[in-house]
């Protein structure tokens, strides 16, 4: 893959600087590459193609995980079960699109409009998006048809394994409509990727190819311009900049641990919601005192990581959840916004399976005795679903620097603060109500509810906003303070309505791909 | 143990072999999953940092942390091997030995002789100590993840790799089948 790529100077100041190679990076790169702008993308982790990926769910987690120290603090439970594991993403090229289960969901249109809608909640920081579901609608188009999301483009669905029949009987006995959902993973051959074969390893990795990843699809095309070069394993410690507040490219260190500078014409951080503020902030200087990009004060803060939580039912009869795809089945019905349940905003309901070591790990963290193991007894007849909603930016949640930890490279570590909010709670409330109603309208025996898993949802620590003072970014990503500066993950999320990230993560790469390039030609950057 | 004055003249790894045990036992249920997979009904766990009563302790604690009624003693020994693996470390060596002395002295010189229940409580107690969470944090990895409690609990682990597409990704019957569109479509085939 890395072959025959073009390479650029270290002091090429023409190139583009993307840090990151997931789903906002990996995109964002191609669409440069495509228009013939040369990009250096800077990628933490090291290559791993699709023959490395393991059908076995500790070492997979090994080899992908980011596992590099953080902290936490703050009143969710993962501060207690996995202290210096806040997030459950990946330190790999192709990023956590290595590991998503691959449902891409359009955000609703009410969404974009968060504190229009739902008013001022108090503790919440709610804002609206600086764009419209309509402005984003064509990109969306775009995001679906690259990755071949099922029910979108005449791709039909895929085909439901046992956990999606399950799900399916107790959504029809309550009146909800189920299908096997809106997927990235190809139901038929295309785009020159297989369709899959039911493994059941979404987390650890496609080796089919059949899920959309950056790796084995934006990536080596973007390669294949002759305008991309991909570095693995360079871990970017700081954003530099000159006299005018512009930045001028950055240092990393290399695979063997040295320091570089590459400098660049624009610098895009995709990082994921963590790592992304923790450069910003790494990279204060005595013109940024606070960081980069950060005369708001709002870089870190308003970190989200989704309303979840997952409903595990047993059976009297086999289901064997674990066979086939990890995300089955959508059920939608609960994502709209009716405050009539007692919370703003909605939740998905979606099919869950992990395999029998993760279920141990993740079922009840710390847990032991009789009633954990009754659960694991009857793992072959459990099925299991997702709870994943909207949940509320906090200017207190957020992403601060550890000065007392460092890491291997002695740089301070993000320190990850999250406390619910009494509308996550309820929200989360109302949600375990309705996936226990559902499983045991088809005959559950017993229910077990699972607290939040290290999140692979993480968004909104540099938020896009309208004005300069609520956020970090524009409509396009741009940072209100540094004209050559952009966020492109998720994030820029404003707020983090119900739907997985991914698709919008995507579409917004795209659609800031176009702005990037327009800028250029216009020569305002 | 007369061994350990002269140990300084060993070398460590002697010394740790010197004073390893081993776990014996036999398969309880001679047609179940895991001796389907075993070579024979006996098997033999050999022990490096522990000895064959402190890995006997360790097993019953085990146990007694993570019940499962017809789990074979075989299973819970990966356990007991990796905190023998563990125990290399002198630190994790000294938690594992002085909480084994502790429960030992609390129960005339000899835990093993007290009865069930007994026992159950007295690792209750410990809930929270660092020898406790040493032995739950070990266990609900080690336990769950290796090939005998896969066949043991029905999970197929790597034999997914090939896909199950055409091998029991849908094979309920329990349930009436959802219909299409709302089920999706086998790879080649499509609603018209």
């Amino acid at each position: 893959m890395l072959d025959r790529q073009t390479q650029f100077a270290s002091n090429d100041s023409n190139v583009v600087v993307v840090i990151g190679s997931g789903a906002g990076g990996g995109t964002l790169a191609n669409e440069l590459a495509r228009q013939g702008i040369d990009v250096v993308v800077l990628e933490a982790g090291a290559l791993h193609t699709r023959d490395d990926f393991l059908a076995d769910e500790w070492a997979s987690f090994s080899q992908l995980a980011w596992l590099d120290n953080r902290t936490t603090s703050g009143s969710f439970r993962l501060t207690k079960d996995f202290p210096n594991l806040p997030a459950w993403i990946v330190k790999s090229v192709g990023g956590t699109t290595v590991h998503w289960a691959g449902a891409s969901l359009r955000i609703q249109p009410h969404e974009f409009r968060a504190l229009s809608e739902y008013g001022t909640l108090e503790d919440a920081n709610l804002l609206d998006w600086p764009l419209s579901y309509e402005e984003l609608l064509p990109y969306y188009e775009n995001a679906e048809d690259r990755m071949g999301v099922t029910r979108t483009n005449s791709i039909p669905g895929l085909p439901g394994n046992n956990n999606f029949h399950v799900m399916y009987a107790g959504a029809r006995k309550l009146g909800y409509t189920c299908n096997t959902g809106h997927m990235a993973i190809n139901s038929q051959i295309r785009d020159g990727r297989a369709a899959c074969q039911q493994r059941g390893f979404c987390f650890q990795g496609c080796r089919t190819g059949a899920k959309w990843s950056t790796l084995y699809t934006e990536l080596p095309a973007g390669i294949a311009t002759g305008h991309l070069e991909l570095r693995p394993q360079s871990h970017v410690a700081t954003i530099e900049h000159d006299e005018r507040g512009h930045v001028t490219g950055v240092t990393y260190f290399d695979t063997d641990g040295n320091l570089q500078r590459q400098r660049a014409r624009m610098v895009a951080v995709a990082g994921n919601s963590i790592e992304t503020p923790r450069l910003l902030l790494n990279s204060a200087s005595s013109m940024f005192p606070d960081g980069l990009a950060n005369s708001s004060g709002q870089v870190g803060c308003n970190y989200m990581r989704h309303m979840t939580g997952s409903v595990y039912a047993t059976f009297d009869e086999p289901v064997h959840m674990y066979r086939g795809t990890t995300m089955a089945g959508i059920i939608s019905e609960e994502a709209r916004h009716d405050p009539s349940r007692g919370f703003v905003g909605g939740y998905e309901m979606e099919t869950l399976s992990l395999g029998l070591p993760f279920m141990a790990a993740f079922l009840d963290p710390g847990a032991w005795g009789r009633k954990f193991t009754g659960a694991l007894d009857q793992y072959d007849r459990m099925a299991g679903m997702w709870l994943v909603g909207e949940d509320m930016p906090r200017e207190s949640n957020r992403i601060t620097l550890n000065n007392e930890a460092k890491d291997a490279y002695g740089l301070p570590v993000a320190n990850v603060h999250y406390d619910d909010h009494p509308n996550d709670i309820a929200m989360r409330e109302h949600a375990f109500q309705q996936g226990s109603k559902l499983y045991e309208s088809v005959g559950a025996k017993d229910i077990y509810l699972t607290p939040p898993y290290p999140s692979t949802h993480n968004l909104g620590s540099c938020r896009m906003s309208d004005k300069a003072r609520d956020g970090v970014c524009n409509r396009h990503g741009q940072t209100h303070d540094i004209p050559n500066l952009f966020i492109s993950d998720g994030s820029q999320f404003t707020t983090s309505a119900a739907e997985n990230p991914t698709l919008t993560i995507v579409a917004l790469a795209v659609r800031q791909a176009e702005h990037m390039g327009k800028l250029m030609k216009e020569g305002a950057v | 143990m007369p061994i350990r004055s002269f140990s300084h003249t060993l070398s460590r790894r002697v010394f740790l072999k010197a004073s390893g045990g081993t776990l014996l036992g036999t398969l309880a249920f001679a047609s179940g999953p895991i001796a389907l997979l075993a070579p024979s009904r006996s098997w033999a766990m050999p022990l490096e940092a522990l000895s064959s009563r402190e890995g006997e302790i360790l097993l019953v604690i085990i146990r007694q942390m993570f019940p499962h009624a017809n789990l074979e003693d075989a299973v819970y020994t990966f356990v007991v091997k990796d905190l023998d693996r563990a125990a290399e470390a002198e630190q994790t060596r000294a938690l594992l030995q002085g909480g084994i002395a502790s429960l030992d002295e609390g129960a005339s010189g000899d835990w093993l002789t007290l009865d069930t229940q007994d026992q159950f409580r007295r690792i209750e107690a410990l809930e929270g100590t660092s020898f406790f969470e040493k032995i739950r944090s070990t266990a609900v990895v080690s336990l769950y993840n290796n090939p005998l409690a896969f066949a043991h609990f029905g999970y197929q682990g790597e034999e997914g790799d090939v896909g199950y597409l055409y091998n029991g990704f849908s094979d309920l019957t329990w349930l009436p089948d959802p219909p299409q569109p709302e089920d999706g479509f086998m790879p080649g085939t499509t609603a018209s």
